[in-house]
């Protein structure tokens, strides 16, 4: 008689929730959290140590922000030093620049040729060629521009062969896989009745291509371009190999020279903790930082764009 | 029955080995409307993007067969497929408005064939909006993005663009069944506007917009044709039994 109340009650003993679920569920989130506290501390961190040693000369009245960013002359052990970081900016904006400018037409085309015009060989082919740049450890790619574009540029043109044009050539072909794998992402996305809509009105492939394909990817290619400079910026390893380390302003693209990055792992090796010349290598670091927000920004910004 | 706009003979399109039109030789009139009808896979859209040459860029499509057009079939390796594209518009289920303003939309077509002068494109968009009864719902905001336009105002939008280029012949893929039913009914309105200037080709799912909208009705029955006649004819007395068999919704 009282069958129907003991199922109620089965039925209800089912639906309380298992101790185990509960400790599993608490320990779950606790760990995340853990791991997203730590990362946010350590971002943090990083961040004001490079801040707080990099603003330490100014903060000190060693050296004014203008002595840094506008001097000539990089002359740290000099009575009295001079930390004049200009040849280095101008040296890490003109490398990034120009291999941004050098890779991009190729890696728009090669993102076209894969998407729009041979898939399957771009696909079985080129992406895998391009993919295996991006592992390439930049050592190598530096030793490379060391014994192959240097001494090319040193047969071909005047000068020793060292210097900015070397440097932005090794980036270019460092540069490639980002600016073409977003190129790429970009094209592939494109909803597939543009083109078809494109060619019934009478356009041909070329035509498709550069008046609507590109314009309508404009913002994601620009990204591309912009995430390019940024890995350009702060690359130094294969920079320093080939472009001289010369601390001076290049007057030309084969003139010897140095980046914020290389004049960073040349000197840092030389300089006491603490000491100003070591709080200025720091000073540059932030510098690199700083550019570093800046570029997130304007992918940021860009993609924003993309979006609409 | 006026002058004819196109007939196709013995037309045959194959993916590889499989053939997915058969033969087919249809007379298409001047300033009509003909529907396309048939199930799911039976070829309806492969026989409409042969007839523009859409079918060129799709891989292992091949046409044979002629399709003649002003005197000329458009399948001879020396007829000019921009050209013909021109003469022959097209619009897909998929409303599908280039990232650009609805002005730029409407004025692409005619760049591509050349025309610059300012004061002549703006011509050409007023005209083809007017057409198409956009005009009063975009005339303020011409250059403002055409994605900011309902799924109904972007299918004429499209229906706007291949108009612009001035074409005799206008060929839709199922136009109006990704549209709810206000902008259904205003899409098949503007094709029975359309009718006065152009030849229709319409494939339609929708036998009541068949019914509607069209003059002549095609039956495709797995890339053959199975029946062509007068709407009125295969509506209500068709020849084949499963001609009647489709319309009445008895397989499908
Ligand atoms: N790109 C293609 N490659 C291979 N086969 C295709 C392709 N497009 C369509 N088909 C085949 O051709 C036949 C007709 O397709 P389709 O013309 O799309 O039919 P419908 O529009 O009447 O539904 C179908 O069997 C389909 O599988
Ligand atoms: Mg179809």
């Amino acid at each position: 008689m009282n069958t129907p109340v003991k199922e109620d009650r089965t039925a209800g003993d089912r639906l309380t929730r298992y101790p185990k679920h509960i400790r599993e569920d608490w320990f779950g989130r606790v760990y995340v959290y853990l791991c997203v506290a730590l990362m946010v501390v350590t971002i943090f961190s990083i961040v004001w140590f490079i801040a707080s040693k990099g603003l330490n000369p100014f903060v000190s009245g060693a050296i004014g922000i203008p002595d840094l960013l506008l001097g000539h002359v990089w002359k740290p052990e000099g009575e009295p030093p001079l930390f004049g970081a200009l040849p280095f900016l101008a040296g890490s904006a003109s490398v990034s620049f120009i291999a941004a400018a050098i890779a991009a037409p190729f890696g728009f085309c090669a993102a076209v040729f894969m998407t729009q015009i041979a898939p399957k060989l771009g696909r079985t082919v080129l992406q895998p060629a391009i993919e295996l740049l991006a592992g390439i450890p930049s050592v190598v790619y530096g030793f490379v521009g060391l014994s192959v574009i240097v001494p090319f540029l040193r047969d071909n043109f005047p000068g020793q062969g060292f210097g900015i044009l070397a440097g932005a050539i090794v980036l270019s072909i460092m540069i490639l896989p980002t600016v073409t794998s977003i190129a790429t992402d970009a094209l592939s996305t494109l909803p597939a009745g543009l083109r078809e809509g494109s060619f019934a009105l009478g356009a041909t492939r070329w035509q498709t291509i550069y008046r609507l394909i590109l314009p309508t990817t404009l913002p994601s290619l620009l990204t591309g371009i912009v995430l390019g400079i940024s890995r350009a910026f702060g690359e130094a390893l294969a920079v320093q190999m080939v472009i001289g380390n010369a601390p001076h302003v290049p007057r030309s693209l084969l003139e010897s020279a140095a980046t914020l990055t290389s004049i960073i792992t040349l000197e840092m090796g030389n300089t006491v903790g603490g000491s100003l010349h070591n709080n200025v290598l720091w000073s540059l670091a932030l510098i690199l930082l700083l550019m570093t927000f800046l570029f997130v920004f304007i992918v940021r910004m860009l993609e924003r764009r993309a979006k609409r | 029955m006026g002058e004819k706009a196109f007939f196709t003979k013995d037309l045959s399109v194959y993916y590889g080995e499989k053939q997915a039109i058969k033969k087919i030789s249809m007379d298409f009139p001047s300033r009509e409307v003909i529907a396309l009808i048939g199930p799911s896979g039976c070829g309806k859209s492969t026989f409409l993007r042969s007839l523009n040459r859409m079918n060129d860029v799709i891989p292992g499509a091949r046409v044979e067969g002629q399709i003649w057009i002003d005197g000329r079939d458009i399948n001879d390796p020396a007829t000019d497929v921009v050209l013909l594209r021109q003469k022959i518009g097209m619009v897909w289920q998929k409303p599908n408005p280039f990232h650009k303003s609805i002005y730029e939309n409407i004025a692409f077509g005619p760049r591509y064939h050349g025309i610059r002068d300012k004061k002549k494109l703006d011509e050409i968009v007023e005209s083809s909006l007017r057409k198409t009864a956009l005009w009063d719902e975009v005339k303020d905001r011409l250059h403002r993005s055409a994605l900011a336009l309902s799924g109904g105002q972007q299918q004429r939008l499209c229906i706007a663009r291949s108009v612009a280029v001035q074409p005799s012949i206008l060929l839709m893929d199922e136009p109006a069944s990704a549209l709810d039913p206000v902008s259904t009914a205003k899409v098949e309105e503007l094709i029975a506007e359309l009718k006065r200037e152009y030849c229709i080709v319409i494939v339609t799912h929708n036998m009541y917009q068949a019914a509607r909208v069209s003059d002549k009705t095609a039956f495709f029955l797995m890339g053959d044709l199975v029946e062509y006649d007068t709407t009125q004819k295969i509506f209500t007395n068709p020849s084949h039994r499963s001609t009647d068999d489709y319309i009445s919704g008895r397989f499908g």
